[in-house]
């Protein structure tokens, strides 16, 4: 891991470069290969789309536009086509909020409750996130409601310690919701700046699980009105189209604000979040592109594209 | 699984059954079907592509065309296509002819290999073996730990160095650990690792030479898109991978990952892992698998689990019953209790034939339901249970009271239970004896149960 600080586009570069080289490579392969517009230009768009996990009905979609505006607009070089494209993909993920704004009415910490299935990356993005936010000198509480997978109380303590953030948490098997409510409660007494709330790895298909999330979230607005202010579902990468019924599962039960989207620095391209945003229109807010702190990084969908086809 | 696909797939066949004769148009549309459903599957493009071909070359090679029946004829195709490519039949986890056996688990990070690696030490326990879990992820904060713990939970030894020891190191000590303790299998949790990080890979390359485990098995969870292939491939370059795991097979994954992963690696599926609990994994079985995707259900695997747990006298009798449709509450209530023990409910029913075509979309099993619909039926007489008729409004609410529901529980458990009959009714005439599309039970309330 590079310690060195760089810039946000160029950090994105630096980690995208790497991992989006290959759907980089192949769009560019693509559109300079065959420098005129033929039916094969539109064949391997879909491929690279449908290998980016975009999934077949937003690539569909966009390789019909771009047929339709290759059309319209008279375009024969390809060179022009993919810069439609770009506008195309930027148009579609610049929509909504896509800033955690760390603020919130008076002297009361701004919450974000982070949900997500299993393994996608919750405890790391949290703790990520309560670093970056140390560093930006705000106080920071940590809610450890993960109270049901093996050891994840202490993997988010050595978090906490790590980032000098406080924690609440109670014992193994404990009420999740009991330990959002006070974790909300500390954080209001100490007059924190925010409250990061963790929670257990689910499925989106467990009616049960989710329940037991609306509740957190119903708890925590009990105690502070108005709370929690994000709730961050938290994506790995990877995921294939079960991505898109996971954020429709989710956001069903709770108030989703935002997807955090995480592992981009292996070599899967994400592509499910620009379905997600365009069919649901819950926007990207953060990405986690590596292990360090400075990994972690706030999304913007112009830059985002721009590092994408750079 | 495969739900989608397989809903999708029915459509196709439908189509093509509808046709009295497949012209050479049709069953390129229907190719062409059969293609996009896979692809949302998520099994990976290339895979698609090279899967389409090889239907299509065996259908012209059995004269599909001039079949009788053409339909049946694809459906056969693609069934015996899936089967080639998933393997023809469950490989068992492969044993040291001297112990220790060594199984070593390698994957990306969250794909559930710690987990596993306890699911793995019940069952193994359960066969009369000695695990021992070996914590060798020093990177994830507390993962260790958290391997501690599961074993803890699963009954067996667990050994590590520490976090601040080389993996390596641990991973070698572990032999004459697994001997001291009279341990016959080891398991070894390594750290998850992404396939394009050098250092990670050199590592996980070391442990594998230092140890040379009986088994090196990649654990993969069942939601990942196309990049699955990516990550498989590297990860099989460095190692010399000998079986799959397929995590999070519970949830609603389409589940392509499957046949992606086996095509990049060769390697079989030797795993699904199917629920949150230790006991929660499946043997793969390719054959069966495809029949699911097929919608032909899972009836063998549902068969060999039932006769686990279930009281082989009163499955009978269930049956009986069932075929004279004098089932009532008591066998419900008997049957319920069988099929807790069971294990998750969906995936229980899923495993029905024709069940899959009866029930509406998005229904899920809620465990804790159970609790309720027990509650109730506890709550009313024996006569009550073998004549629900005779239970009015004011049994009701005496039932309710007992229970500590409400009457619309009662209601919703009765209205559930006059449906279930009914079905079962229905699928004791054969699984071609289809429900009616989009009318299954709809109610799901605190007593709901979704039969």
């Amino acid at each position: 891991m590079t310690e060195k600080k760089a810039g946000f586009l160029g950090r994105l570069r630096e980690r995208l470069g790497k991992t989006r080289s290959g759907l980089l490579d192949n769009v560019k392969r693509v559109f300079s290969g065959r420098p005129r517009i033929g039916e094969d230009v539109f064949e391997d768009l879909e491929e690279i789309l449908i290998e980016g996990d975009l999934g077949v009905e937003t690539t569909m979609t966009i390789v019909e536009d771009m047929r339709q505006v290759t059309k319209e607009r008279k375009l024969e070089n390809s060179a022009d086509l993919f810069r439609v494209l770009e506008e195309e993909l930027a148009g579609l993920l610049e929509p909504g909020d896509h800033a955690l704004n760390w603020t919130s009415s008076g002297d009361d910490p701004h919450v974000v409750l982070v949900v997500g299935v299993n393994g996608a990356g919750k405890t790391t993005t949290i703790g990520k996130l309560a670093q970056k936010l140390r560093a930006e000198g705000k106080s920071v509480v940590l809610g450890a409601a993960d109270t049901f997978r093996a050891a994840a109380v202490e993997q988010l303590t050595i978090w906490s310690e790590r980032a000098g953030a406080a924690i609440v948490k109670h014992a193994d098997g404990a009420d999740p919701a009991a330990v959002a409510y006070d974790a909300t409660d500390a954080a209001v007494a100490r007059k924190a700046d925010c409250l990061i709330i963790d929670t257990a790895g689910r499925l989106h298909t467990k009616v049960n699980l989710m329940e037991e999330l609306k509740k957190i979230q119903r708890v925590v607005g009990k105690r502070l009105p108005g709370a929690p202010h994000d709730v961050l579902l938290v994506l790995d990468a990877t995921t294939g189209q079960n991505g898109l019924q996971q954020a429709i599962q989710f956001t069903e039960a709770l108030n989703v604000t935002g997807i955090a989207l995480t592992k981009l620095d292996g070599t899967a391209k994400g592509g499910i979040a620009v379905a997600i945003q365009k069919q649901l229109g819950i926007p990207i807010k953060l990405i986690g592109v590596g292990e360090a702190v400075d990994d972690l990084q706030p999304f913007n969908a112009r830059e985002f594209v721009e590092a994408l086809f750079e | 699984m495969f739900e989608s696909l397989n809903k999708r797939l029915e459509e196709v066949f439908k189509n093509i059954r509808g046709q009295g004769k497949l012209t050479e148009k049709n069953m390129k549309e229907s190719l062409q079907e059969i293609r996009m459903a896979l692809l949302e599957a998520d099994v990976n493009y290339k895979v698609v592509k090279g899967f389409i071909a090889d239907v299509q070359e065996a259908a012209t090679g059995q004269k599909v065309l001039d079949a009788v029946h053409p339909g049946q004829m694809i459906v056969k195709i693609v069934h015996e296509e899936l089967v080639k490519v998933m393997g023809e039949k469950n490989e068992p986890l492969r044993m040291a002819d001297s112990p220790p056996t060594i199984l070593m688990m390698v994957g990306l990070q969250g794909q559930g290999k710690t987990t596993t690696a306890g699911k793995l030490a019940v069952m193994l326990k359960k066969k009369g073996h000695r695990p021992l879990l070996v914590g060798a992820d020093v990177y994830r904060p507390a993962a260790i730990k958290q391997l501690e713990v599961v074993a803890g939970q699963a009954g067996v030894e667990s050994f590590s160095l520490g976090e601040n020891a080389n993996p390596v190191d641990t991973c070698v000590m572990a032999g004459g650990e697994a001997q001291m303790r009279n341990c016959d299998v080891i398991i070894l949790d390594t750290a998850g690792r992404l396939h394009v990080d050098a250092e990670m890979m050199g590592e996980v390359r070391q442990i594998h030479s230092a140890v040379n485990p009986t088994e090196i098995l990649f654990v993969a969870n069942a939601m990942q898109g196309q990049d699955a292939v990516n990550s498989a491939k590297e990860f099989h370059a460095v190692l010399p991978l000998t079986g799959v795991i397929l995590t999070q097979m519970d949830g609603d994954a389409r589940g392509g990952a499957a046949l992606s992963l086996i095509s990049v690696t060769g390697c079989p599926i030797k795993f699904v892992g199917t629920g949150e609990k230790l006991d929660a994994l499946d043997a793969f079985h390719p054959q069966r698998l495809a029949d699911q995707i097929l919608g032909m259900g899972d009836i063998v695997s549902l068969v060999e689990k039932a006769q686990e747990v279930v009281d082989q006298e009163q499955a009978l009798k269930f049956q009986e019953k069932a075929r004279k449709a004098t089932w009532d509450l008591e066998d419900f209530l008997q049957q319920m209790q069988q099929v807790k023990k069971m294990g998750s409910l969906g995936d229980l029913v899923k495993k029905i034939p024709g069940m899959n075509k009866m029930m509406p979309k998005g229904m899920d099993f809620d465990e804790d339901e159970l609790k309720y619909a027990e509650a109730i039926v506890y709550s009313m007489t024996p006569y009550e249970r073998r004549h629900p008729k005779i239970i009015n409004g004011s049994r009701r609410r005496r039932i309710a009271t007992g229970s500590g529901t409400s009457v619309p529980d009662v209601n919703h458990l009765l209205k559930d239970f006059q449906k279930m009959k009914k079905m079962i009714k229905k699928m004791m005439k054969g699984p071609k004896g289809r429900g009616p599309k989009g009318r299954g039970p709809q109610g799901l309330g605190p007593a709901g149960l979704g039969f």
